[in-house]
């Protein structure tokens, strides 16, 4: 009896203090990546840096502007096409989808999600770059979009399934059409978790290198014209750590230290807008 | 079958029977509804209680494999005919269900409200005057005219509950079904629906559904007793209760089972 309680407590401590552990590790991952950054990359974070663009390679100064601009324009038009296609499909999915065309676009959802995104990158090359005949950020921000829809489809219809059956009945006991009980009553009642699900994808897309190489291509100069190559910060960072100045090696951890502060950010909005709609409503 | 009708006749079943797929829930039923009464329905849980009710406003075909047979004349008229709208019927037929069930992302006006801008825009005042009405009939009203642009969910459950009524009452129905509407309440908010009741039936024709008995004496003035999906007595709720005609009737009101 007592050996089994002394045997008991023992699991019981060593997987705690197992798990307890391992968190730690996955803290300290995130405390030594910002740290480093912060080290590296805060004493090059000056006015010239968000405002200037590159200078001629050999002289020093310039700032990484255009790259800070393509990526807003990038990754903005990338959510502009992929929230509502990604919102529109999770509510689908969640409200209609039980039938055939509804696992056959689960699947693919599923599929697409576990897609590496390089991989993404050459289906956009093959069937926009080169037909067009010219790489683009418009290019960009559609391999950017293909990578969005399925995870915000996904959370959007897990949410959106949480949403009690009784409200949807109450509505249509009401006289609502069903369409616009998925949309007025069920979406707007899941919105918190589904703004969240966006937040989060954007944080997950804003640092993609890969799918950017063959469509966005890059840039050195400023530009904000969409149909034409434009610079990222994340193919900013790969050109200069990989390239041979230490100039370039500066402004990459620097430029890695605003892309890892931006998805720091909308993380830290994705909890806020999570807890003040339900602190307020709940 | 039919209760002596004192009134006209606004709702009636006609050999009504309701299926999940090829099960029968509720087999043959026929009952009249009188004008401005309260019917009650008991009887054991899953006994198709809540399945009856939602063959009355059509909610039943929306339960996966749902579908009925028979007829259920509002106005004489069959809300079954190919040429009724059940969208359009629904607002006919309002609904209370047995948990509170305010829209969460909505105001307390904009709960009341809802059922009349699903319908199409009205002015202003006519809204805030509906609302008001609503509001009032669900004796509500003095609890929450001073916030009606608060959350709802910021009210009690018996006040939740009443605004559901409100709610309910709101596109002006003519029948007004309630399926169990104090069972997640305490004596306090269940004593205010019951008075509701009360006083609501001179306007709407009501049917309730409810496990408790007393409250079922209390309220209304026809009661069907249901068993296994099937009807097995309907009569005056004092006739029911003292002196009724089947054995299992009477079996269940004394509570030798369910
Ligand atoms: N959505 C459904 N699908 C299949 N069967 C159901 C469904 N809802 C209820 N039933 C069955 O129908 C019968 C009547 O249920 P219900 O009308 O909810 O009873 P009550 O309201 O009297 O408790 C029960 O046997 C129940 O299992
Ligand atoms: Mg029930």
């Amino acid at each position: 009896m007592n050996a089994r309680r002394l045997r008991r407590r023992l699991v019981n401590g060593t997987m705690t203090a197992l798990v307890g552990a391992l968190s730690f590790v996955a803290v300290l991952a995130l405390v030594l990546i910002l740290g480093h950054l912060v080290a590296k990359g805060a004493s090059s974070l000056d006015w010239n840096f968000f405002t200037k663009n590159p200078v001629p390679t050999g002289e020093t100064g310039g700032g990484v502007a255009h790259a800070i601009v393509g990526s807003g324009i990038i990754v903005g038009l990338a959510a502009l096409i992929g929230l509502p296609i990604g919102i529109g499909t999770g509510l689908y999915l969640a409200e209609y989808g039980s039938g055939r065309l509804g696992w056959v676009v689960r699947f693919v959802a599923d599929v697409l999600n576990g897609t590496p995104s390089i991989v993404v990158g050459i289906f956009v090359w093959t069937w926009l770059v080169r037909p067009m005949g010219h790489f683009s950020a418009f290019a960009g921000s559609v391999a950017l979009a293909i990578l969005m829809v399925p995870m915000i489809a996904r959370t959007t219809e897990e949410l959106v399934r949480l949403v009690p059956h009784s409200l949807r009945e109450a509505a249509l006991a009401l006289g609502y059409p069903r369409w616009r009980t998925s949309l007025r009553i069920v979406a707007r009642t899941a919105l918190a978790g589904i703004l969240t699900g966006c937040l989060v994808a954007v944080a997950r897309i804003a640092g993609e290198t890969a799918p950017l190489l063959f469509t966005a291509l890059g840039n050195v100069n400023f530009n904000t014209h969409i149909g034409e190559p434009m610079e990222a910060l994340s193919l900013q960072i790969f050109q200069y750590a990989t390239g041979p100045f230490d100039e370039w090696h500066r402004l990459a951890w620097a430029s890695a230290l605003v892309l890892m502060g931006l998805v720091l950010v909308l993380a830290i909005l994705a909890r806020w807008v999570l807890r003040s709609r339900h602190g307020a409503a709940r | 079958m039919a209760p002596p009708a004192d009134g006209r006749v606004r709702l009636e079943t006609q050999r009504l029977t309701a299926l999940y797929g090829r099960r029968a829930a509720v087999k043959d039923v026929s009952i009249l509804f009188p004008t401005h009464t309260v019917t009650a329905v008991i009887g054991p849980s899953g006994c198709g209680k809540s399945t009856f009710l939602r063959c009355l406003n059509r909610m039943h075909e929306l339960a996966e494999g749902g579908w009925v047979t028979g007829k259920v004349l509002l106005d004489g008229e069959d809300i079954y005919d190919r040429d009724v709208d059940p969208i359009q019927l629904r607002r006919r037929v309002g609904m209370v269900f047995q948990r509170p069930t305010p829209f969460p992302t909505m105001t307390i006006y904009d709960n009341v409200a809802a059922g009349l801008r699903v319908n199409g825009r009205r002015p202003r005042a006519q809204l805030d005057a509906a609302v008001e009405t609503a509001l009032r009939r669900a004796a509500l009203w003095d609890e929450v005219k001073d916030r009606l642009r608060h959350s709802a969910l910021a009210l009690s459950g018996g006040q939740q509950q009443r605004l559901c009524v409100a709610r309910a009452l709101a596109p002006e129905p003519e029948v007004l079904l309630l399926d169990e509407p104090t069972a997640s309440l305490d004596p306090t908010g269940t004593q205010r629906i019951e008075e509701l009741c009360h006083e609501l039936k001179a306007r709407y024709t009501i049917v309730i559904v409810t496990h408790n008995l007393q409250q079922a004496a209390r309220i209304s003035d026809y009661t069907a007793f249901f068993y296994l999906g099937d009807l097995i007595e309907l009569g005056r709720t004092e006739q029911l209760f003292t002196k009724p005609s089947k054995e299992q009737t009477e079996a269940y009101i004394t509570g030798r089972f369910g």
